[in-house]
């Protein structure tokens, strides 16, 4: 089962399940991390957290932890 | 009756800039009714009609967390009774990033009311290959679509156009909700408003039909909390049934909406939109490539804070010496009009020395606000909160702190005030506490006196940056070195509990508007002279009276009587005058002494000794605690008052150079100099900023406790500071 965080810069995926509850999850669903979207890792801050992705057509900064909620298709 | 427009949009979408162009320059700004939440609003003016707009703050979403959210969605629905309902919404929206914009739009069209879509950034979209049919996507909203370019003003009649006709009821009448939500969700919130409007008495209005969505969708949400309060266990009882009934196949009620939302928007989007496949990389994600890179990201980004503050010291030099020298001609002019006595003395060491003493800095402080909104405004910013999440995240903070913090930096109110971004209340407060370690500008008058009198100028690091720059660095960062600590104590006793996520936007990178720039520096600078005008103005004509009075009759005559002595004793002419001048000053220091404010500064002297001040520094010190820019002016008005002529025209630094002890040795050396930077570094001394506080948190137990721990420190400091430095620093 991957999730966003184990992805390495370049490599992309398509959101299957966002996990989580409350704020956190509900937030990211508003910035377009829900199912079916596809998200690309960009690259990761210098000392390693949080990581930037491109989802729907803007970047998008989160945590690892918060990208460690978000299930990846295949 | 005026129309009243909401214009609205994401953050980072020209919704400033789209304002300023409908508006010009008839924006007046002030804050919601028992909120600090800005209010600005704007005349659009259209031929002989004047509509009036406001400018909404930057939203994702109608679901509200945060103080800003909650006023965006009470004001478009019309919740918010000391305000003109608003009959109707232009969304701005960023061409270059529809899908997630496009979703804050479908909630906006459940509002009913009429609306215009302004589609701002066409050519970044147009650069990136993302063709826009608008007219299709016109048919789509049913609502004018209006292709604009706000930084070009391009775009603007057609805008102007589509206004009137909403102001005319032109408009196609709004259609309700668009997005495909499940039976079950639509069947639950009927029923929620059922049951909410029984309580109609309680809750003291009728909840609209938007709002009863959100209570029913937002768990743990603001809308939610709002309706709980008022109406108990049993409505939540209900409100858990109605959340159960409103899903199906095991999706959470936010995943429903999301779902339902983005499958609207990705309809849309394939009717009226295409994008190039595979996408082009942007010119930001190249830009970022370097800015936000490891190691070139992290020397970037000291070496842009290295430069803003190497700047604000030696840049604006010039422009205040010539500040400077205009004051003292002030002054002098002033004093040859009046004659010698009291009113001389008010004006002349009053009241100019001491509001000129203050607005000397106004070059310094436009400057930070300069390159603070310069930061900001090209979007800059979110890239140094993805630098400095982790770094915060040690003392339990996140990158949503730094914002609030490097506004801190300019002033601490703006700072206190955009902490209302961080959606964690825990957050939040920590940031609020700690904002006001940060060195505000109001503390660079202080460190700029004692660094340019007493540190020399030394070349370090290769001739690159000089002693003085390199303290005036240190004592930035002590500031942050506190905080550190101070907000991790916080978040392990007061405000423990879960980390808060960083979901964070990262904006396209763009030229920062002159405009918006201007008018952030303007403010601020504005702010800075109308606190110089009267706050400092009338403290300072307060500490010149209690420095002024009592006057007493017998030092004049004893000194009266040393002068009829001197002038009988024979000495030449040169010898006399001299003589007459130490008088001159042994009685000003006389009068001083046994003033109102000698005597306190006598008493409270002992408290201040450890830190190697004398009654005068802690004096003014205690004048300056509802503002600490007002030492400046306080040292001015306490040092010159025994100064001769000579010195009088000179500088407020060669003064405090010479200053001594009653015993003749020099008052002030590094040491003491350090000691006052440490302790104006670290004190709470800003009755705004406590103000503030308690406006943000609600309660004055948070100013109090800030006010306690940032003094105590602040005493402390200065005394380590002092007694550590005496030891390492020969000479001193």
């Amino acid at each position: 089962m991957r999730t966003l965080d184990q992805l390495k810069p370049k490599e992309s995926g398509v959101i299957s399940t966002l996990h989580g509850v409350g704020d956190t999850q509900q937030r990211l669903l508003e910035m377009g991390v829900s199912d079916g979207a596809e998200v690309e890792v960009l690259r990761f801050a210098p000392l390693g957290d949080p990581m930037e992705v491109y989802v729907r057509g803007f970047h998008l900064t989160l945590r690892k932890s918060e990208a460690a909620m978000v299930q990846l298709e295949g | 009756m005026q129309t009243t427009l909401a214009l609205v949009g994401n953050p980072n979408v020209g919704k400033t800039a789209v304002f300023n162009a409908l508006t010009g320059l008839s924006a007046t700004t002030g804050n919601y009714a028992g909120v600090t939440v800005s209010r600005t609003h704007g005349i659009v003016h259209l031929g002989e009609v004047k509509i009036d707009l406001a400018d909404l703050p930057g939203t994702y979403s109608l679901a509200a967390r945060s103080p800003d959210e909650v006023i965006v969605a009470d004001v478009l629905m019309d919740q918010r009774p000391d305000e003109v309902p608003v009959s109707g919404i232009i969304v701005v929206v960023d061409a270059s990033n529809l899908e997630r914009n496009l979703y804050f739009l479908s909630q906006l069209v459940e509002l009913e009311k009429p609306f215009i879509v302004a589609l701002n950034m066409m050519d970044i979209a147009d650069r990136r290959g993302i063709e826009i049919n608008h007219e299709a996507l016109s048919e789509a909203l049913g609502a004018p679509v209006v292709p604009v370019c706000a930084h070009k003003r391009q775009g603007f009649d057609a805008l102007r156009k589509a206004i009137l006709a909403l102001h005319q009821g032109d408009l196609e009448a709004p259609r309700a909700s668009v997005c495909p939500f499940p039976e079950s969700q639509t069947a639950a919130v009927d029923e929620l408003a059922r049951v909410l409007d029984t309580h109609v008495d309680k809750i003291g209005r009728k909840i609209p039909r938007p709002e009863v969505a959100r209570i029913l969708i937002d768990v743990g949400g603001y809308a939610e909390k709002r309706v709980l309060g008022r109406l108990g266990e049993d409505f939540g009882e209900t409100l858990v049934r109605c959340r159960t009934e409103a899903v199906e196949n095991g999706l959470t009620l936010p995943a429903q909406e999301a779902k339902a939302r983005y499958n609207w928007v990705k309809q849309i989007l394939s009717e009226s939109v295409t994008r190039p496949d595979p996408r082009r990389r942007s010119r930001s994600e190249r830009i970022d490539n370097v800015l936000t890179h490891k190691l070139f990201g992290t020397v970037f980004f000291v070496a842009i804070m290295l430069v803003v503050f190497q700047s604000i010291y030696s840049w604006a030099g010039p422009v205040m010496d010539l500040v400077d020298g205009s004051i003292g001609a002030v002054g002098e002019g002033i004093g040859s009009f009046l004659p010698d006595g009291v009113l001389q003395s008010l004006v002349v060491d009053g009241i100019v020395a001491g509001v000129g003493s203050v607005l000397i800095f106004l070059p310094q402080i436009l400057l930070l606000s300069l390159f603070i909104s310069l930061l900001e405004d090209c979007g800059y910013m979110a890239r140094a909160a993805f630098l400095m999440d982790k770094l915060l995240g040690w003392c339990g903070l996140s990158g949503q702190s730094f914002i609030p913090m490097l506004s801190s930096f300019a002033c601490a109110i703006p700072g206190v005030m955009a902490a209302r971004t961080i959606y964690d209340r825990r957050d939040r407060f920590t940031t609020i506490l700690v904002a006001p370690l940060m060195s505000c500008s109001a503390r660079l008058p202080v460190y700029i006196i004692m660094i340019g009198a007493f540190i020399p100028e030394t070349k370090v690091l290769g001739g690159f940056l000089t002693l003085p720059a390199v303290v005036l660095l240190l004592m930035y960062s002590l500031g942050v070195a506190v905080a550190v600590p101070v907000a991790w104590i916080l978040k392990k006793t007061i405000f423990r509990g879960e980390k808060p996520p960083l979901i964070l936007e990262m904006p396209s990178y763009k030229m920062p508007q002159g405009k918006t720039v201007f008018r952030k520096v303007y403010r601020e600078g504005k702010d800075f002279v109308t606190r110089a005008g009267t706050l400092i103005f009338a403290v300072t004509v307060v500490v010149w009276a209690l420095a002024y009075f009592p006057r007493s009759s017998e030092i004049a005559e004893s000194f009266e009587a040393q002068r009829t002595e001197v002038a009988q004793s024979g000495l030449s002419e040169e010898a006399l005058e001299t003589r007459l001048q130490e008088l001159d000053n042994l009685e000003q220091g006389e009068y001083l002494r046994n003033s109102v404010l000698g005597r306190m500064g006598h008493v409270i002297e002992p408290v201040f000794r450890p830190m190697g001040w004398d009654w005068r520094i802690a004096t003014a010190t205690i004048a300056s605690f509802p503002a600490r820019e007002i030492i400046v002016a306080t040292l001015g008005t306490l040092f010159n008052m025994g100064a001769d002529e000579d010195e009088e025209s000179e500088g407020l630094v060669d003064t405090l150079r010479n200053a001594t002890w009653p015993d003749g040795r020099p008052l002030f050396n590094i040491p003491v100099a350090l000691s006052i930077m440490v302790f104006f570094a670290l004190c709470a001394q800003c009755g705004a900023t406590l103000v503030t506080i308690k406006r943000e948190t609600g309660q004055w137990r948070w100013p109090a406790l800030a006010f306690t721990y940032m003094t105590l420190l602040a005493y402390v400091g200065a005394i380590v500071t002092y007694q550590v430095s005496s030891l390492i620093l020969p000479g001193a």
